[in-house]
């Protein structure tokens, strides 16, 4: 079957809802990657996921990227492997230069803890197949997650497709009051270019059963374990 | 003061009198020296000591069915069900928040939640009550306390569930920071904070100790003054990444065999901590200060035993298994040292590099400060003044929107959403209604709680306003429909040795006592603070109350908004002429007299039974309790929380006024939804109960609408609600 890697960090606090939403919301495996670990045990993708890494004093991720994990993280997604950073593991993910761009604070300067929409961009991606399109209901959870890149960087993400995810209203419509922390281009999601590494600020993880209040991040978790059993089928393995 | 070796200057620093200095002197048959002396102060302080309230503390129930651990422990353990027991306690940080309010606050939170941890228990919620002066002059307070709340708990990794916030002219100069936390055990983890046997090893594990929050317990002890500010090095700063780790590594040593307890490191220290493993094991304790881990070289013993550095755990273990223990800090990366074992001899005896510094009994640190009499005087209660002026008809919509927009009624949700209360993927009933739901995960058991008190009908009526406190938490447990297991308190107060802060102290007491009999709910953890007072006189008595309940299927929960356009409002539980000491007089009328709400704990209790019962049947589709704000209050809440509006009509009452029928807080009242088929089966289950129940209407449309009487658009309401903390 289909087994997820959820990397631990010292400060990490989603392993275990990243862990729960796997194995009891999808009914797949999971296997956890310490820190130290260089070894990614076979796993068909990898989560990184939320929390404050080593404690992020200096930035959130800046200390995380250096880690032994790391590195065979960034060797697994060279390889094509699937990276999928939440939250924190979005902010890891572009200080180790994996995906382009910067979080920094939220423009009001608190950290935000809500309800809202996305809307998905892509639907042809592995952690979003089906869903192009789709307007998406999540909570975030985040001081520091205002994406920001350079112009040129930013034109490049548009121009190749690279934003999955955008905040929206509830009809799918940018702009406005739906934007929580000040991210350019309503960014909530980015993907590299190969399309395997993503990286996103809110939780899918925690809202994957019904009883969490919505079950969209289920269509996520779903689409990732199908494309690796795909992968899996028609590929070298 | 005559004859002492020591002088008046020495006793003041370390917060000990001339009597308590003698006393020591003569249980020990000699002067203890200066590092004894700084031990035995912060141990015998009010803080460490509780020597003020001891033994009225001992009227509390503190037992009852499913109770594991009543209080005595770090926090109390009740059993759920299922293998599982939940552990909670509540605590003040009212003289550090009121100093440095984000350091303050956010090691309030660090500290509640080591307690939780010390039980074996992984913590799965937090809450806070807290009181500051108006807005918006505490502006700065709120925003600091809100800002370190969030900033340790969102980090943590732990869910801020609920809380309360009122503002009011008696904490201008002494906020007040009470937290919460619950954590889940199973049954046969439970640990407790025990020496054991002779030989067993004391490991100190986490943060470095150093030189910060020096005598912060009998910091504690002191009134706020102008120069609380030189105070400041005594409040501690935290490092909740640090705490996170802990929590995971402690939580991993409860595999291991020989862990025979945990102790968090809080006020007083290494002193408190090891003082009370030995005193409740009967035992005596060995340190070797130069093992103890530090943040900076030089440190005297009397700073090592003192320090109150936070994110710092004690752990037991028997001898031999220190190794495993101490390879699993290391995995964390955190510091972790034996620095000293169990003995036999009933002292705590304090080594440096071998030589003996200080050599103490330890049942006289622990437990050995000679009670304080309290000499109680009742209090003058001011009369009430003349009756306020009627509220006219034509009034009522422009005053709901009135206290609507108020601080102390008006919508939570910019504080709560500032807080991480999603962690975890526990949370089924999110904060903002009555309580929150956590499901325990793998059990389909639901665990309610709240943290709730109105110190305004205590200072009123110090008796019947603790009362109210705990019925009121009850109340809420149940508008969830989980019953209520137990509870824990925080009792903020002035200075004992005013007669009638004395006078409060013991009628709060008795009044908790007196509700928990009624209502058959043990009290099994709490905490006192005591010299909450500045310039403008003592604060209100302000007793809080955590409780936490048991769904038996968290599916069941209630939620306190309307769910469905259709459904039958109905209001149960009688009305009267409780307009004392109510949100209304105070924000309209401007007074703050007359009797509080009267309770009456009888039928308190058949209507909580009645709404349980109705919850688990399954005829309900919402519950709120009516609280600060009465009526009119409590169903534009249930309307904004819902996003839906409501029709219907008020009974008549020819014998209450306008004002106390929409805005009087009459106790043991909810509102609650139900689908028009279940009237008829609510109707019985009111009758076999003997309650009130009467049907006002049905949910729907765009506004909170009264026949004759009110009609407010929702939107108007909900500007008013969510703008009322301003910022």
């Amino acid at each position: 079957g289909m087994r997820f890697g959820v990397v631990v960090f010292p400060g990490t606090w989603s392993d275990r809802d990243c862990g729960w939403a796997v194995e009891h919301a999808l009914g797949a495996e999971v296997r956890y990657l310490w820190h130290r670990d260089r070894d990614l045990g076979g796993v068909d993708c990898v989560i990184l996921p939320g929390g404050f890494s080593y404690g992020d004093y200096l930035r959130p991720g800046a200390i995380a990227r250096f880690s032994p994990v790391m590195e065979a993280v960034r060797e697994f997604a060279e390889r094509g492997g699937l990276v999928w950073g939440i939250c924190n593991g979005f902010q890891v993910l572009c200080e180790a230069g994996l995906l382009p761009g910067a979080l920094i604070p939220n423009a009001c300067l608190e950290f935000r803890c809500q309800w809202l929409h996305l809307r998905c961009e892509r639907g042809d991606l592995p952690f979003t197949r089906g869903l192009g399109g789709r307007v998406l209901r999540m909570p975030i959870a985040h001081q520091e997650g205002n994406y920001q890149a350079d112009p040129e960087t930013l034109a490049r993400l548009e121009e190749r497709g690279q934003v999955v995810f955008r905040y929206c209203d509830e009809h799918g419509r940018t702009g406005g009051e739906s934007n929580p922390n000040g991210s350019a281009h309503d960014v909530a999601g980015i993907v590299n270019l190969r399309g395997n590494v993503l990286g996103m600020m809110p939780h899918p993880e925690r809202c994957a059963e019904a009883d969490l209040g919505g079950t969209d991040g289920l269509l996520l978790f779903r689409s990732v374990a199908e494309a690796a059993l795909s992968l899996a089928g028609g590929g070298p393995g | 003061m005559s004859g002492l070796a020591v002088d008046e200057r020495v006793l003041r620093e370390v917060a000990l009198s001339g009597e308590e200095y003698a006393e020591i002197v003569r249980r020990l048959g000699r002067e203890p020296n200066r590092l004894e002396l700084g031990m035995l102060g912060v141990l015998w302080s009010e803080h460490c000591s509780y020597k003020s309230t001891r033994s009225l503390l001992r009227r509390l129930p503190t037992s009852g069915p499913g109770v594991l651990q009543g209080p005595g422990e770090n926090a109390g353990v009740v059993e759920i069900g299922q293998g599982w027991a939940v552990a909670f306690k509540v605590e003040s940080h009212n003289h550090p928040s009121a100093v440095e309010p984000y350091q303050g606050a956010a090691t309030g939170v660090g500290g509640i939640l080591r307690d939780v941890l010390a039980m074996g228990a992984r913590p799965v919620a937090l809450l806070d009550s807290l009181r500051f002066g108006p807005l918006p002059e505490s502006r700065r307070h709120l925003e600091g306390v809100v800002a370190g709340i969030g900033g340790y708990g969102n980090c943590v990794g732990v869910p801020t569930v609920g809380g309360e916030i009122y503002f009011d002219e008696g904490y201008a100069g002494n906020p007040l920071v009470n937290a919460m936390c619950v954590g889940l055990v199973r049954v046969d983890r439970v640990r407790r904070a025990r020496a054991g046997r002779a030989g067993n090893r004391l490991v100190l594990a986490g943060a470095p100790t150093g030189r910060d929050g020096i005598h912060g317990a009998a910091f504690a002890s002191l009134e706020l003054d102008g120069a609380s500010a030189e105070r400041r090095p005594a409040v501690q700063v935290g490092n909740p990444f640090l705490e996170k780790c802990l929590i995971e590594a402690c939580l991993e040593l409860l595999d291991l065999p020989g862990v025979v307890g945990l102790q968090d490191l809080g006020a007083a220290g290494l002193t408190s901590a090891v003082a009370e493993v030995a005193a409740r094991a009967g035992a005596g304790a060995r340190i070797e200060t130069a093992r103890v881990p530090r943040r900076e070289a030089g440190m005297t013993p009397y700073e090592v035993m003192l320090s109150e550095s936070q994110e710092r755990m004690l752990v037991v273990v028997e001898p031999g298994q220190e190794a495993g223990v101490l390879q699993i800090f290391a995995r964390w990366d955190l510091e972790a040292a034996v620095i000293g074992e169990v003995t036999a001899d009933g002292d705590l005896s304090v080594r440096e590099e071998g030589v003996e510094v200080a050599r103490l009994p330890v049942a006289l640190l622990a437990g050995g400060a000679p009670a304080r009499r309290l000499r109680p005087a009742p209090s003058e209660v001011a009369e009430p003044a003349a009756p306020p002026p009627p509220l006219a008809p034509g009034e009522v919509g422009e005053t709901l929107l009135r206290l609507l927009a108020s601080p102390n009624l008006g919508s939570r949700w910019p504080v709560f959403r500032r807080y991480d209360h999603m962690v975890g993927d526990a949370t089924v009933l999110p904060p903002g209604g009555d309580a929150a739901v956590l499901r325990v995960l793998g059990t389909g058991l639901g665990l309610a709680v709240t943290i709730d008190g109105n110190a305004r009908y205590c200072r009123l009526d110090p008796f019947v306003g603790a009362q109210i406190a705990v019925a009121e938490a009850a109340r809420n447990l149940v508008a969830t429909g989980a019953r209520p297991l137990a509870l824990t308190d925080c009792l903020n107060l002035g200075n004992p040795e005013r007669p009638e802060v004395a006078w409060q102290l013991e009628r709060v007491v008795e009044g908790i006592a007196t509700a928990c009999r009624e209502l058959r709910l043990p009290v099994v953890s709490g905490n006192v603070s005591l010299h909450n007072e500045s310039a403008q006189g003592a604060i209100d008595p302000t007793v809080v109350v955590g409780m936490v309940g048991l769904l038996e299927d968290h599916r069941r929960r209630l939620p306190a908004g309307f769910q469905r356009p259709g459904d039958l409002v109905l209001l149960v539980g009688s009305t009267a002429d409780d307009l004392g000491g109510s949100e209304y007089l105070r924000v309209v009328r401007g007074l703050v007299q007359g009797p509080p709400p009267a309770l009456n704990l009888a039928r308190e209790r058949a209507v909580q039974a009645l709404v349980g019962e109705a919850a688990a049947e399954g005829l309900l589709r919402s519950a709120h309790d009516l609280a600060e704000g009465g009526l009119l209050v409590a169903l534009a809440e249930c309307c904004l929380l819902g996003g839906l509006g409501c029709r219907g009509r008020l009974p008549d009452r020819h014998d209450l006024g306008l004002a106390a029928l929409l805005f009087g807080e009459s106790q043991g009242r909810f509102l609650l939804s139900a689908p028009p088929r279940a009237l008829g089966r609510l109707q019985n289950l009111a009758a076999r109960h003997a309650v009130e129940l009467v049907a006002l209407g049905s949910v729907g449309g765009e506004a909170l609408s009264l026949e004759g009487l009110v009609e407010v658009p929702l939107a108007d309401a909900r500007r008013a609600w969510e703008g009322a903390l301003g910022g």
